[in-house]
């Protein structure tokens, strides 16, 4: 059956990249002894997906990874043995079946919650969160977005979702996932330039709070959350 | 949040920055207030390297388990944080406590090989100690170093206030509780060295005198203290069923260079191959027991989650139990998720059967180390692989669908003339010949790949060759350009591939392994003139290498080109391996008369390794 974690990823393990902590579950999967799914071939690996990275340097109260499993085990089982094999600052939220046509959670994230605030040392004057949501209420928003092989402009204006102030910073909903994506820093960055500052990526500090999937339509969008579309269970 | 000792601004600026973070799977945490004695293990060269060594592995596990003391782990930081720390005067700090390693009680630094001298200054550098142990003081902690190049730590003795020389699993507890009772009863860390002096394997360097003779060899090698032992012996592990050896080793993030479960199956090795230092100085040849292995490969993958084990030793083919800790293996593990990674095994129908089913033969190669071009300069360095062994299992392989063909050789042996360098571009010509002549072409599945390297000989202490001349760098290059246009004329050429380490890190290292406590100067200079990271070719600056020699008047034909006598005194003379002076003479002696010797299971050639008391002396 497929199943859904929740985990969170605190503190010093920030510093662990996203190919690393794939790496680092890979492992906990198999201390935790759980009959996990094997791909076919001569090199079979476990049937196992991240809904989106973090980047280095970011923490998270809401990360998902799916996984097919074998045998028959309930929701709590599986999360105090993957909680026994996890190091500190890992913590497993939660541990959900799903139905067995649905989406991994690559393909279905389309939404993420951020709280963002400044690091020490990097603080703006009083009132940025302010500044911030004036600057979220404009109309549009372009900003230069730079791949590898083309520079363009857009406007991540209709990516932003919502934005609001908490008591340390600011908290954001944006696009996030294949078709729409946008990242906190890119928003940090340009409300920086809003400011009229240059911006220091090292000033920011990203907490990562929630992945949403998309119920609604491309035009009105619905977002829940992606532990909702499972099901806690029971032997 | 845990403690980190760098900052999140250092750490978002340099690579890999799980390197310095700690908090791996299965990292030990204990209080740091209640033990009483701190000891930082350290292996000087970067963390995925260092990670991947299992004797750390072994020690770590040890001493964690004696609740007295919390054993902790510190690696070379990476040149970009290297320039961080210097400039903004960061202590260097180990991994789980992220404490600065100045506040130790002890720093013990493995030394597996000799380019990482200037990573040892390094370390000592960036901990804010002293580099000479002359000048270190009560406050600093007790610097040991350990592992194979201390079989000669002479050129690093000024460095260090002890030398371990031996197997880490004998002599520490003693060692540790020595320095207990010396701190409990107020003593100074002289008493302590003196005492630590008596123990088996411990070797002080500051208690012993060199003088020197006109010609710059050795006079005499003294005690410089009543009661100072004149010879230092080995501490060889002689129950390897019944010993350490971790059940919960670390988990690295990153991905280390060892990335998997490792079983060490035996230590030592029976062949007696005349220009290896591991055959001898690891003597006599001991293996650790069916169970013991299978208990341990069980345990330690239910505790890492690896999904990958491998065997190591000198030389697994000749582990008695081979087929049986293999066929367990394969059993238990293949086709679940685990892949078995074999060692390079001699090619027979056993190791062919077994790599076909844990291997895609596709991506494979078959490895063989011939070391040598001529059967003649193969019986000089008693390498007991003769070219029918090595066509017999090519033949095999062939039919069985291998296609790649890795040759390994050595260039630069004592005795060796035009044909022995060009009979490497032979024997590789006639290998791809014979998969030509033994596979049918619709059988074929493309051109046959044969790719040789040579590496350059270095005379090394406890050797039957460490009285020998060492090429010179020009030298090594001319005979690698000989073997290069040989490959060029053979008929074979398109299916032949020769490739040759670097020349002048090679001399350096002659230089490094059979140097006296004179070399210490240099190194001290290369690495004040920004020698570090030295094998990493893309760090090694032989340039500056070679003005440090220069400003301490260290001529590279004192130490390299020249003849020893075999009356010499050796700076590692007064180091006692068990293997015997005489043993060495009478090999040197074989290898000039082309004697090939029988190899320890065939029939004992008296070594002298018999005095521990274990191992294969003692079978049968």
């Amino acid at each position: 059956m497929k199943i859904r974690v929740k985990f969170a990823k605190r503190g010093t393990m920030k510093f662990v990249g996203h190919l690393d902590l794939m790496r680092y579950f890979q492992k906990a999967i198999k201390r935790a002894g759980i009959d996990i799914a094997y791909s076919a071939g001569f090199s079979p690996h476990q049937i196992l997906s991240f809904a989106a990275p973090l980047g280095l340097g970011c923490v998270s109260e809401g990360e998902y990874l799916d996984m097919e499993i074998n045998s028959e085990s309930s929701s709590e089982e599986i999360r105090t043995a993957l909680q026994n094999a996890m190091v500190e600052e890992m913590e497993i939220l939660s541990v959900r079946v799903l139905p067995d046509k649905a989406k991994n959670a690559m393909a279905l994230v389309a939404g993420a919650d951020y709280e963002i605030t400044l690091r020490q040392g990097y603080e703006l004057p009083d009132g940025w969160q302010g500044r911030f949501l004036d600057f979220c209420n404009q109309s549009e928003i372009v900003v230069l977005k730079k791949t590898k092989k083309s520079e363009k402009e857009v406007n991540i204006r209709p990516l932003i979702y919502r934005a609001a102030q908490t008591k340390d910073g600011i908290f954001v909903q944006l696009a996030s996932g294949s078709a729409k994506n946008l990242k906190p820093e890119l928003v940090m960055e340009s409300f920086y330039h809003f400011l009229g500052l240059e911006f220091i990526p090292l000033a920011v500090e990203v907490k990562r709070l929630e992945m949403y999937g998309n119920i609604g339509s491309e035009e009105e969008i619905n977002l829940v959350a992606l532990e909702e579309f499972g099901e806690k269970f029971e032997k | 949040m845990r403690k980190l000792a760098l900052s999140d601004e250092i750490l978002l600026s340099v690579d890999k920055p799980a390197r310095y973070i700690g908090n791996e799977v299965n990292m030990v945490k204990k209080d740091v207030q209640a033990v009483d004695i701190r000891f930082a293990m350290c292996f000087p060269d970067v963390y995925e390297i260092g990670m991947s060594h299992l004797g750390i592995q072994i020690l770590y596990d040890m001493f964690n388990q004696w609740e007295d003391v919390y054993c902790e782990r510190v690696y070379s930081p990476w040149i970009d944080l290297d320039k961080i720390m210097r400039e903004q005067s960061i202590p260097l700090f180990t991994m789980e406590s992220q404490d600065a390693v100045k506040d130790f009680d002890f720093l013990g630094i493995t030394i597996q090989y000799e380019m990482c001298y200037t990573n040892i200054l390094q370390i000592l550098d960036l901990s804010q100690m002293p580099l000479l142990a002359k000048e270190r003081g009560e406050e600093f902690p007790i610097v040991i170093g350990g592992g194979p190049c201390v079989y000669n730590p002479e050129p690093i003795a000024d460095f260090f206030d002890l030398f371990y020389i031996g197997e880490g699993e004998i002599s520490y507890r003693k060692l540790l509780d020595v320095y207990k009772e010396n701190k409990n009863a107020g003593g100074s860390k002289k008493d302590f060295l003196r005492k630590a002096a008596g123990i088996e394997g411990i070797y002080v360097p500051a208690f012993y005198e060199v003088t020197y003779k006109e010609d710059g060899r050795i006079a005499a090698f003294t005690p410089v203290e009543e009661g100072i032992p004149a010879t230092v012996k080995k501490t060889p592990v002689l129950s390897m069923s019944d010993t350490y050896y971790p059940t919960k080793p670390l988990v690295p993030y990153i991905k280390a260079t060892q990335d998997r479960v490792v079983l060490e199956v035996q230590r030592g090795c029976i062949r007696g191959c005349r220009f290896c230092q591991a055959g001898m100085i690891y003597r006599p040849t001991r293996e650790r027991s069916l169970e013991f292995l299978k208990e341990h490969a069980k345990a330690m993958l239910e505790s890492t989650g690896y999904e990958e084990i491998s065997l190591t030793s000198l030389s697994s083919s000749d582990y008695s139990q081979l087929e049986g800790i293999v066929n367990f293996l394969i059993e238990e593990y293949n086709g679940k998720g685990i892949n078995i990674s074999l060692p390079s095994l001699r090619i027979d129908a056993f190791s062919l059967d077994v790599m076909s089913k844990v291997q895609d033969i596709k991506k494979s190669s078959l490895t063989f180390a011939p070391e040598a071009g001529s059967q003649r300069l193969r019986n000089v360095i008693n390498k007991g692989l003769t070219k029918e062994d090595i066509f017999w299992g090519a033949a095999l392989a062939f039919h069985g669908g291998w296609n790649r063909v890795k040759l390994y050789f050595m260039l630069g042996l004592p005795t060796e003339t035009k044909e022995d360098m060009e009979g490497i571009a032979l024997l590789s010509d006639e290998i791809a010949r014979l998969y030509y002549d033994e596979i049918p072409k619709e059988q074929r599945k493309g051109r046959v790949q044969i790719t040789a390297s040579s590496s350059f000989f270095v005379p090394k202490p406890f050797t039957p060759f460490q009285w020998v001349p060492m090429c010179t760098k020009e030298e090594f290059l001319q005979r690698a350009y000989l073997v290069n246009d040989k490959f060029h004329e053979m008929l074979n050429r398109k299916s032949l591939k020769y490739n040759w380490h670097e020349a002048d890190v090679t001399v350096l290292e002659g230089l490094l392994a059979r140097g006296d406590r004179r070399v210490g100067g240099a190194i001290l200079s290369a690495y004040q003139k920004g020698c570090l990271y030295d094998s990493w070719s893309e760090s090694f600056q032989n340039d500056l290498w070679m003005e440090a020699l220069e400003e301490n008047h260290i001529s590279l034909e004192f130490y390299n080109t020249r003849t020893r006598e075999l009356d010499e005194i050796l700076p590692w003379d007064f180091i006692d391996i068990g293997v015997t002076k005489e043993f060495l003479i009478r090999e040197w002696k074989n290898a000039q008369e082309e004697k090939v010797t029988p190899n320890c299971r065939q029939r004992c050639s008296g070594c002298g390794a018999n005095v521990f008391g274990g191992g294969i002396c003692y079978e049968n």
